[in-house]
């Protein structure tokens, strides 16, 4: 399971400017490659994919592997050209997806 | 201070085959070059579970000149697969940073893919060391 | 006593060590490491202090008779017994100690009367805090109360950040003056944690100053006490702190540094701008400045026993000229301020008796400084090896440490000096041969790696119940060789278990009696210490 991610990136911004939005979950990143205390192989459970729309246009995605940290981090950059909302969203190796939108205004 | 610690630093480097690879794969056919892209990270990792690495690719990022994606591999790791970037004009400029884990020193190499099917590559050695000592 | 004699013999004065030919209007002074030292000490410099790679045989990688051929330094002055091991002893005996901040407090006001209070510039390097019994026990509140009488503009740092983040982060809030680390970013999100650069206006001149703390202070020290800040070099930030400095105005940019000197001098050939780089970490008393294009990189010593003074001559927004001079403190011939002798007292006045206490005594120089061994670390060895019962000892190679005289009593006080810390727990382990291999080669490659950016300062593990071979030349994981038990000259094997006693582990959680305690019950049993020459490493070189 995650945790509710969080997000930051400015408020506001000009027309044509290039922001950078910076991106946390927590998310424990399970390898696949660790084993329990029995030692049996503890099964991988990652997030698989990151993507960020803009008004339903991908701004940036990522595919993560298991060489991921735990609680992914992405910091990247986008191009505003006018006012609306970003959407994130995080994909989970059991199918869970994980959401959270963040508005700007651009002048 | 020594650290009574189990990990491995032997010089083993599990993925270097599966690297090359996962190199050649991602260049599809093009030979990869020097210049262009640039991976930085730590010389020395302060924690071999999130090591930070960042890329950054020369590209103004509109019309033809265009990074469309950007892959980083370990060749020190169990898998050498890390993760893959995918870029647009709306990105405004083709970089990116996360964290990764580091099983031991070794090559972090990031690859980019332009519009145009060139690919460029830089690499940088990561130390994961046992810590400890100092002035 | 004798050292009036040697002084008068060799004219030593405080005007003759203050004096100098002035140059341009500005002055920056630089003391660094000075590891809690508040009274004069003795601080023998290391006689092993190899370089590798393009800086073989290069400052600071010079000691003894090559030290004193390079720089044209007789055998027997002044300056060859400050800045070398030279007849080390004798010297001691005949020049007293060095350093004392009562002592540092009258050489900065002299130099502040001569050149005016706004033309000088005071930055402290760091390891200021870290050191001593009564920085330890005021949890750095002696050090901070006398520096801020001394009234510096600046300070970084690197073991400051052992007294944990919550302490370090009330500490610096407090401060008259900046705490600058252009290097420290909060590890969550990657902002910058502290302020990178300050500009100064002295001389006439615009002066910009960036700190750099210790890059490694998360590997070489517990990474848990201050686990949301995260180092690094980020040579491109310093880059991108100059060039904003330069914007800004600045016809000088200094780089305040706790890199270690070989990180630097790499650095200063990569980034353009920086007119002086105050270099510390490594502990390195340099009498001239290495050049490196147009940046001087000027080396501090360590331990109080020098301040350096660099005049610099601005003129059209940039440096046009310099003149430096490493001023040793001689502390029988520079005078105590009164002000600041008074509250050095003060702040030790509740410790005097502790602090005097008699543990034992040495017949031996105790010291800590050379690549691979150091007398008071056989001491610590030894202790380790009988009080907590093991078969082999580690103890870490720091650089700080003073050093006792043959006949000196073992006061708490001088055993402090080689030990206070905040993570001194002497545990015991049972360690593969493998794994104790693979300790030597990963410190090996901290020191002897031909990229000063892969370094981290700080010398080779001393080594107690085992002797090996090293070879600094091989690559990592290759320059360790013939691992042997000294009690039974058996070979080490890589799958038995050997239990091992050490010091200063950085992993939390780590048990065992303070290191201290350790070595106060050996001096019970053994009061009187006498150490035979330590040939246990054999050295390729
Ligand atoms: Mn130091
Ligand atoms: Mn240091």
């Amino acid at each position: 399971m995650a945790s509710k991610p969080r997000i930051k990136l400015p408020k506001s911004a000009a027309a044509g400017e290039v922001i950078t939005i910076k991106t946390l979950i927590s998310h424990t990143m399970e390898s696949g490659q660790r084993k329990d205390k029995e030692g049996n192989p503890i099964p991988r459970q990652i997030i698989n994919t990151f993507t960020c729309e803009f008004e339903g246009a991908k701004v940036f995605e990522c595919e993560l592997d298991p060489a991921i940290s735990a609680n992914p981090y992405f910091e990247f950059n986008a191009k505003v050209e006018e006012s609306g909302t970003f959407k994130f969203t995080w994909v989970d190796d059991d199918g869970s997806v994980y959401e959270t939108e963040q508005d700007i205004t651009v002048s | 201070g020594m650290a009574a610690v189990g990990f491995s630093i032997g010089p083993a480097m599990a993925a270097v085959e599966e690297t090359e690879k996962a190199i050649a794969e991602f260049a599809g056919g093009a030979t990869p070059e020097t210049g262009r892209i640039t991976l930085t990270a730590p010389e020395i990792a302060e924690n071999g579970n999130t090591v930070p690495i960042s890329v950054e690719v020369d590209s103004a990022m509109s019309g033809d000149d265009l990074v469309e994606s950007v892959t980083i591999l370990a060749e020190g790791n169990p898998n050498p697969e890390v993760c893959t970037f995918h870029f647009t004009e709306m990105s405004g400029s083709a970089a990116a940073t996360t964290r990764m884990r580091l099983a031991q020193t070794q090559n972090v190499i990031a690859l980019a893919k332009m519009k145009d099917g060139s690919v460029f590559m830089d690499k940088k050695l990561v130390k994961v060391t046992i810590g400890g000592c100092g002035g | 006593g004798t050292w009036t004699r040697a002084a008068a013999q060799q004219g030593l004065s405080e005007d003759q060590l203050l004096d100098m030919d002035g140059k341009g209007k500005l002055t920056l002074l630089h003391i660094t490491d000075i590891h809690a030292q508040l009274k004069p000490v003795y601080f023998r410099e290391p006689s092993v202090n190899i370089g590798v790679g393009p800086v073989a045989g290069k400052p600071p990688h010079v000691t003894g008779q090559d030290f004193l051929a390079l720089y044209d330094i007789e055998p027997g002055t002044p300056a060859a017994y400050a800045l070398t091991s030279e007849d080390f002893v004798s010297l001691a005996r005949s020049y007293g100690r060095m350093g004392g901040i009562d002592r540092v407090a009258t050489v900065i006001r002299r130099i502040r009367d001569e050149r005016g209070s706004d033309n000088v510039l005071l930055l402290d390097g760091g390891d200021t805090w870290q050191g001593s019994y009564t920085a330890q026990e005021t949890q750095a509140a002696d050090m901070v109360t006398v520096m801020n009488a001394l009234q510096p503009d600046a300070m970084t740092g690197h073991w400051e950040f052992t007294y944990g983040a919550e302490r370090v982060s009330e500490l610096i809030e407090n401060l008259p003056f900046a705490f600058l680390g252009s290097n420290i970013y909060d590890a969550e999100w990657d902002e910058p944690a502290f302020e990178a650069w300050k500009m100064y206006e002295r001389g006439g001149a615009r002066v910009a100053v960036i700190g750099q703390a210790f890059p490694y202070t998360p590997i070489a020290n517990p990474r848990w006490m201050f686990s949301n800040w995260s180092f690094g070099i980020r040579e491109e930030d310093i880059a991108k702190h100059v060039s904003d400095a330069r914007a800004a105005g600045a016809e000088v940019v200094v780089l305040l540094s706790h890199n270690g000197f070989d990180v630097d001098r790499k650095l200063a050939g990569r980034v353009e701008g920086i007119d002086v780089i105050l270099t510390g970490h490594t502990h390195d008393a340099l009498p001239e400045p290495v050049v490196v294009g147009s940046t001087l990189v000027i080396a501090s010593g360590s331990n109080g026993k020098f301040l350096s003074r660099v005049d610099l001559e601005v003129a059209d927004g940039a440096v046009k000229g310099y003149a430096h001079r490493l001023i040793p403190i001689f502390s029988d011939v520079i005078a105590r301020d009164p002000d600041m002798a008074a509250l050095i007292d003060q702040v030790r006045a509740p410790y005097e008796e502790e602090l005097a206490r008699e543990l034992g005594r040495t017949e031996s120089l105790l010291y800590r400084r050379g690549n691979f061994n150091g007398t008071y670390d056989d001491l610590f060895c030894q202790a380790l090896l009988t009080e907590r019962d093991a078969e082999i000892s580690l103890s870490p190679g720091f650089r700080w440490g003073t050093s006792l005289l043959p006949g000196d009593a073992i006061t708490v006080e001088s055993l402090h000096n080689a030990c206070a810390m905040t993570y001194p727990e002497a545990y015991r382990s049972m360690m593969s041969g493998t794994l104790i291999k693979e300790i030597l080669e990963d410190v090996a490659d901290n020191l002897f790696n031909v990229d000063p950016y892969y370094q981290q300062g700080g010398d080779m593990v001393r080594v107690g119940g085992m002797g090996y071979t090293i070879d600094i030349h091989k690559p990592f994981g290759s320059r360790i060789s013939d691992m042997t038990l000294l009690a039974t000259g058996a070979a080490v094997e890589p799958a038995r278990d050997y239990a091992v006693a050490g010091w200063a582990s950085v992993n939390e959680g780590t048990e065992g009696p303070p290191i201290w305690d350790v070595v106060e019950s050996y001096l019970a049993r053994n009061p009187v210490v006498t150490l035979q020459e330590n040939n246990s490493v054999e050295v390729r070189a």
